[in-house]
């Protein structure tokens, strides 16, 4: 069965909110649209975002890190906002296994965001119904556009191409490999919750030098030596240019 | 079954279109897509076809719809209303044929008079091919655009070593680089591809160095993080290239071919000649213009030869004499001298980089340098005839740009780096510096400034353009007593390679009638009562200073812009300037176009949405304001007008007379069958427009790399008009022109000769070798009582000042915080989150305390320019922006304190002008309980300009195609 998700590699994002604002663009005006914003130009304007970019710190000083940290729905494999909905407004569809609301049967309860241990979901206050990430369910089965454009706005938006998309269940799959090859892993898989979207480490390239490469036969220095006044030409020499 | 159709497009019978067309939510100008449902913009995506960003987009570009429907757009010309103090916000609007017969009136009389009264700068724009024509035509010096407070160090320190610069001109080659250094912010330029192109370079296993005061940033994924203390960038690569130098480290056959370092300097002290080049009498000029008849030492013959004899290899160390006993050193001899004492123990001690990280890193790039090195089996010809088999490359890349820029020490700095680059051997070789078109270009390029106050005169055009590249004091535009002759003092000895003017000063000057006042003040898209000048609450008091006379110091001010700014407020007549979505606009080969290192690139912007209200391109209003001035190349011989629009002169302008070359170097001649150079192709916007916006010339893999000594594309650039001439670029480890200035200020050489007061300065500062000095500020803020240096750097999803009208953007950056490592902001007393004073020796402001272990002990720092005056970009006067927001430039100064005589000098680079915003000094302490929980200081709250609506507050929503919603 199939199992769409985004893998999100922490070694190339630089944070740069572009997955952010695409999937609010994308959104607002399409199937799960609009996203409200609250005091867009005033004081404290707080709006709907599928996908967030979270940073923070680890270590310290002089080894600190800057981790930029994406998060949207992580449509887990066993959604526990799912099963907490009175009216069936939270579901997981069968044939891709992406977690969606109903906005025509959520009631606004918010018991779905209770129920979610990784706070992706996104009450919108105007409309009084839970949103959340739909991993662009209108644009990857969308017939009118070129196939390689099917898929999340986030993913084509990305300059750093740090967020992949496919299915997880299909070994064969570029995320599947990301996974399997690059230490892809879930967020709090103790909970039992088992997301699909999984993120990629950070990797570090380091270069060993060994001695022996600063004393080389070909080098440089062995040709221009140090000045030396006893080779300094004479006055008078004898040449001319 | 669900009953909400999660697929379903909604309105499905709206009116839908793609529009292509190019980005200007930043300098990096990406392809765009732009998607219509009903005439709304629906979504904007990257253009997969563009060769700049193959489809990706960044925060910002996916937010121009929030650009777009902005509630701070301004709408209509305003003039202040008569009797009305100005900054008072009281405005009427007109009609755009009041402002035009206005400005026609005012301008034209002061161009019968004074053509300098007329100054004309401009804020972030690319289109200073046209601006710039405008200027001279006019025949005002008093023109330059944002460059001189951005990073003209960059441009300069670079061009005048290597022909080329990071920038659009220039960057790291990553898709082959194994080991790259991020030196600094630099965050900004060719953001998009830089972006894409790290994240390949780290999948391919690539090590990634940053080097930086600060952790944030593209130097979040780095494999290491080097802080540094800001302003120091120059003593650690001078301990590099001590360390290089000393191990053999450098690229020897690069050096003796490709650079000056084999060529042999004047080293007799006593002669007029001391520190130039020994000339080969009997050599070929090559270029008389700029005449290479230079000399070698051949160590083989051991006496000297012209430089690139056959068969010859020149000394790079070593002392000689010429037949006639002039002593001379070979150019890197006097570098290695120079770097002699400049050891890792010595810049550990300035940068607070450990020895051994300081050695660590000259070797990692030394070494990958040598051993990794790449060869293409492309074969190619150099300038001097030697055929080569393949380009060899050594894959070590580096990149910066405002982090060593905005320091008075930059230039220098720059010329380090720029060195360091060159004894790698990685100037546009593969992995290393790679150029794009229209650069490389001569070391300076050919464009020369105005020569004195004879260039200008009423009703007649400048005789020269009026920026350029000095290579001597005679280039200066001084008067005879050698006072400046521009209103920002760009080329005088005060700051004499200022490429890039200095519109930080030009409020300041102008307010002091220093060198003399002017009258018309005319600001496009940049924000002088805000962000873009230091001294900020300073400069808003002289915008609205007068005379003893009652006329305000600077009597009339314009400003063109989209959005209300802060200095909207201080404009007597107000033009509403379109979105990048409304209007044609070119990134043209003239200017700085959008090239890939394959070969030139240029794009335009074809509108994709009608003008909103009365807004009218600004590009638009300068072409009619020519028109009506009759300015001679906008003037036919009949005295009609030559071109009825900006998009008829894109077309049909050309450099000269049939030259074939214009503003868009694609589908030129008549049938659009011409690229580069070709007569003018009336249907050229249309063949643009059809193809994606952007024309992309592929050079041949023989023109695309080592293109500085490269026969076939020298040739080539020249044939084109990328270059006038054809002579090879050879690095300038060394630089006579420099010591040129030098010998001026010490009286040594004829010609001009810097005023009295400056000699000590120029003397100083242009040494033909780098080193390194403390900040100019260092030497007038007290350490003990100033112990941190303040610097900023800029969010990648806001990086430029404007965006705070953004309802997306905003909510990423509401308002910023001062970053301070823990141990400093605990040793102050201050606990993360608590209202805290910084305070330099010129200003303080109040603002809230962040711990951030990501940033050196010594430094404190923000993001740039988040924080906004109250109600300016039409938000509300509570908006967190101005509230919690804050600016730091209220505690640099753009001048630094008077001297013993009473000069004023900008704060700036002493060689280029460049604003040093990142010198400045300042101490933390802790908010008292009882002061207000808000940043200080505070500004009488901006009202919203007549066609301009301050949004209601609550909910709402942006869905397009409904009409009106948002």
């Amino acid at each position: 069965m199939t199992q769409l998700a985004l893998i999100i590699d922490l070694n190339v994002c630089v944070g740069c909110h572009a997955c952010v604002t695409n999937c609010k663009q994308w959104n607002t005006s399409g199937a799960a649209g609009p996203l409200s914003d609250l005091n867009a130009y005033g004081a404290d304007p707080n709006g709907t975002f599928f996908n967030r970019v979270q940073t923070f710190e680890v270590g310290e000083y002089p080894g600190t890190q800057t981790v930029h940290f994406p998060k949207s729905c992580l449509h887990c494999e066993d959604p526990p906002c799912v099963p907490v909905c009175p009216t069936g407004a939270s579901y997981k569809r069968v044939e891709d296994g992406v977690v969606l609301v109903d906005y025509d049967k959520c009631i606004g309860c918010k018991y779905c965001s209770w129920a979610c241990p990784y706070g992706v979901r996104e009450f919108d206050e105007q409309r009084k119904v839970m949103t959340k990430c739909t991993l662009c369910v209108d644009r990857i089965y969308n017939p009118a556009l070129p196939e390689r454009e099917r898929k999340p706005s986030c993913v084509l938006a990305c300059p750093a191409n740090a967020r992949l998309f496919g299915d997880i269940h299909d070994p064969e799959s570029e995320v599947s490999r990301a996974i399997r090859e690059q230490g892809g892993y879930q967020l709090m898989p103790e909970l039992g919750t088992n997301p699909s979207n999984h993120y990629l480490p950070r990797r570090k390239s380091e270069l060993r030098i060994r001695a022996d490469q600063l004393e080389r036969v070909d080098n440089p220095r062995l040709i221009d030596t140090l000045p030396d006044t006893t080779r300094y030409a004479p006055m008078n020499a004898d040449y001319d240019i | 079954m669900p009953l909400h159709d999660p697929i379903a497009q909604p309105l499905p019978d709206a009116q839908t279109e793609v529009k292509t067309t190019t980005c200007y939510m930043c300098a990096c100008r990406c392809g765009i897509r732009v998607h219509l449902r009903n005439g709304e913009v629906r979504y904007i995506e990257g253009n997969p076809d563009h060769p700049l960003n193959k489809g990706v987009i960044c925060a910002k570009g996916s937010s121009g719809i929030m650009k777009q429907y902005s509630p701070a757009r301004l709408t209509k010309p305003l003039l202040r209303k008569a009797g009305s103090e100005r900054g008072s916000g009281a405005y009427e609007a007109i009609s755009w044929e009041e402002a035009f017969s206005l400005l026609e009136k005012r301008l034209g009389a002061i161009r019968a008079t004074d053509p300098k009264k007329f100054a004309l700068f401009t804020g972030r724009d690319q289109m200073q091919a046209l601006t710039g024509l405008f200027a001279r035509q006019f025949g005002t010096p008093n023109y330059a655009a944002h460059g001189g407070f951005c990073s003209v160090n960059m441009a300069a320190g670079m061009i005048y070593t290597i022909g080329g610069s990071f920038w659009e001109f220039g960057g790291p080659d990553l898709e082959r680089s194994k080991l790259f250094f991020m030196i600094g912010t630099a965050e900004d330029h060719h953001s998009n591809p830089l972006k894409s192109a790290l994240s390949q370079f780290k999948r391919n296993g690539g090590r990634f160095i940053a080097i930086n005061p600060v952790r944030t940033g593209y130097a979040a994924i780095a494999d290491e993080w080097v802080p540094i203390k800001p302003g120091t960038d120059g003593a650690l690569l001078l301990a590099i290239i001590h360390e290089i130098i000393r191990l053999g480290l450098y690229d020897r056959a690069f050096l003796a071919r490709y650079t000056n370092a084999g060529q042999l300097v004047n080293v007799d002290e006593a002669s007029d000649e001391f520190g130039l080049m020994a000339r080969n009498a009997a050599g070929d000029l090559i270029n008389p213009l700029r005449p290479h008849n230079f000399l070698w030492w051949d160590r083989k013959q051991y006496r000297p030869v012209g430089d690139h004899t056959a068969g010859a290899d020149p000394a790079l160390l070593g002392a000689f004499r010429l037949q006639d006993g002039t002593p001379v050193k070979p150019a890197f001899q006097l570098l290695e001298e120079r770097v002699r004492d400049f050891t890792p123990e010595w810049a550990a001690g300035i940068t607070g980089i450990a020895v051994d990280t300081i050695r660590r890193l000259a070797h990692e790039m030394g070494i990958a340098a040598r051993d990794q090195k790449i060869e293409l089996p492309i074969a190619w010809t150099d300038w001097w005839g030697e055929e080569h088999k393949s380009i060899v490359g050594n894959p070590v890349a580096f990149h910066a740009m405002r982090g060593l820029a905005a320091h008075s020490n930059g230039f220098q700095t720059i010329r380090a780096l720029a060195i360091l680059m060159s004894l790698l051997g990685t100037i546009d070789r593969p992995g290393g510096f790679r150029h794009r078109a229209p650069y490389p270009r001569a070391v300076p390029p050919n464009a020369r400034p105005p020569k004195g106050p004879q260039s200008v005169k009423p009703n007649t055009p400048l005789d020269a353009p009026p920026l350029g590249w000095p290579e001597s004091p005679d280039d200066l535009f001084v008067d005879e007593q050698g006072s400046p002759v521009r209103i920002d003092k760009g080329f005088s000895w005060e700051h004499p390679l200022s490429a890039h003017g200095l519109m930080h000063n030009v409020i300041t000057n102008a307010w002091r009638g220093d060198p003399y006042p002017i009258d018309t003040l005319f600001l496009f898209m940049a924000n002088m009562a805000w962000n873009s000048s230091m001294n900020t609450s300073e400069v808003r008091q002289m915008l609205c200073d007068k005379r003893a006379d009652g006329e305000y110091r600077i009597p009339f001010i314009v400003v063109c812009d989209t959005f209300q700014s802060e200095t909207t407020a201080f404009a007597d007549l107000v033009l509403p300037d379109t979105t990048y979505l409304e209007r044609h606009d070119v990134m043209s080969m003239l200017d700085r176009p959008i090239s890939e290192f394959e070969g030139p690139v240029d794009a335009v912007r074809v509108p994709v949405v009608p003008p909103l209200g009365e807004c009218r391109p600004f590009q638009e209003v300068l072409v009619e304001l020519a028109g009506r001035l009759k300015l001679p190349a906008f003037t036919a011989a009949d005295g009609s007008r030559k071109y009825s629009s900006y998009t008829d002169l894109i077309i049909n302008y050309e450099t000269a007379p049939g030259s074939g070359i214009g503003f868009l170097a694609g589908w030129r001649g008549k049938d659009g069958e011409k690229s580069m150079r070709g007569e003018p192709n009336p249907r050229q916007w249309d063949m643009y427009a059809a193809n994606n916006c952007v024309f992309h010339h592929h050079m041949p893999p023989s023109h695309q790399y080592m293109r500085n000594w490269n026969k076939g594309y020298l040739e080539w650039a020249q044939q084109v008009g990328i270059r006038r001439d054809n002579d090879p670029i050879v690095i300038h480890i060394y630089s006579e022109f420099l010591q040129r200035f030098r010998l001026a200020a010490q009286g040594r050489s004829t010609g001009r000769q810097p005023p009295n007061h400056l000699r000590k300065r120029v003397e100083t500062y242009f040494d033909p070798l780098p080193f390194w000095y403390e900040p100019l500020e260092a030497s007038v803020s007290d350490h003990a009582r100033y112990p941190l240096c303040a610097v900023t750097q800029r969010p990648m999803a806001m990086y430029h000042s404007w965006d705070s009208q953004n309802a997306w953007l905003r909510q990423i950056h509401t308002h910023n915080y001062l970053f301070v490592n823990p141990a400093t902001a605990m040793a102050a007393g201050i606990a993360d989150g608590d209202w805290m004073w910084v305070e330099s020796r010129w200003g303080k402001v109040r603002c809230m305390c962040r711990y951030s272990g990501a940033v050196e002990p010594g430094t404190v720092w923000t993001w740039n320019a988040i924080g906004k005056a109250s109600g300016a970009w039409n938000l509300t006067p509570d908006a967190n922006e101005s509230q919690k927001g804050f600016l730091l430039n209220h505690l640099i100064s753009e001048e630094l304190p008077p001297d013993g005589l009473g000069h004023r000098l900008s704060n700036s680079d002493p060689i280029t002008g460049q604003a040093a915003w990142y010198d400045v000094r300042v101490r933390i302490y802790k908010a008292a309980p009882d002061e207000p929980r808000q940043t200080s200081p505070q500004f009488e709250p901006m009202q919203p300009l007549p066609g301009v609506v301050r949004p209601k507050s609550g909910w709402r929503s942006f869905f397009a195609g409904i009409g009106g919603k948002w």
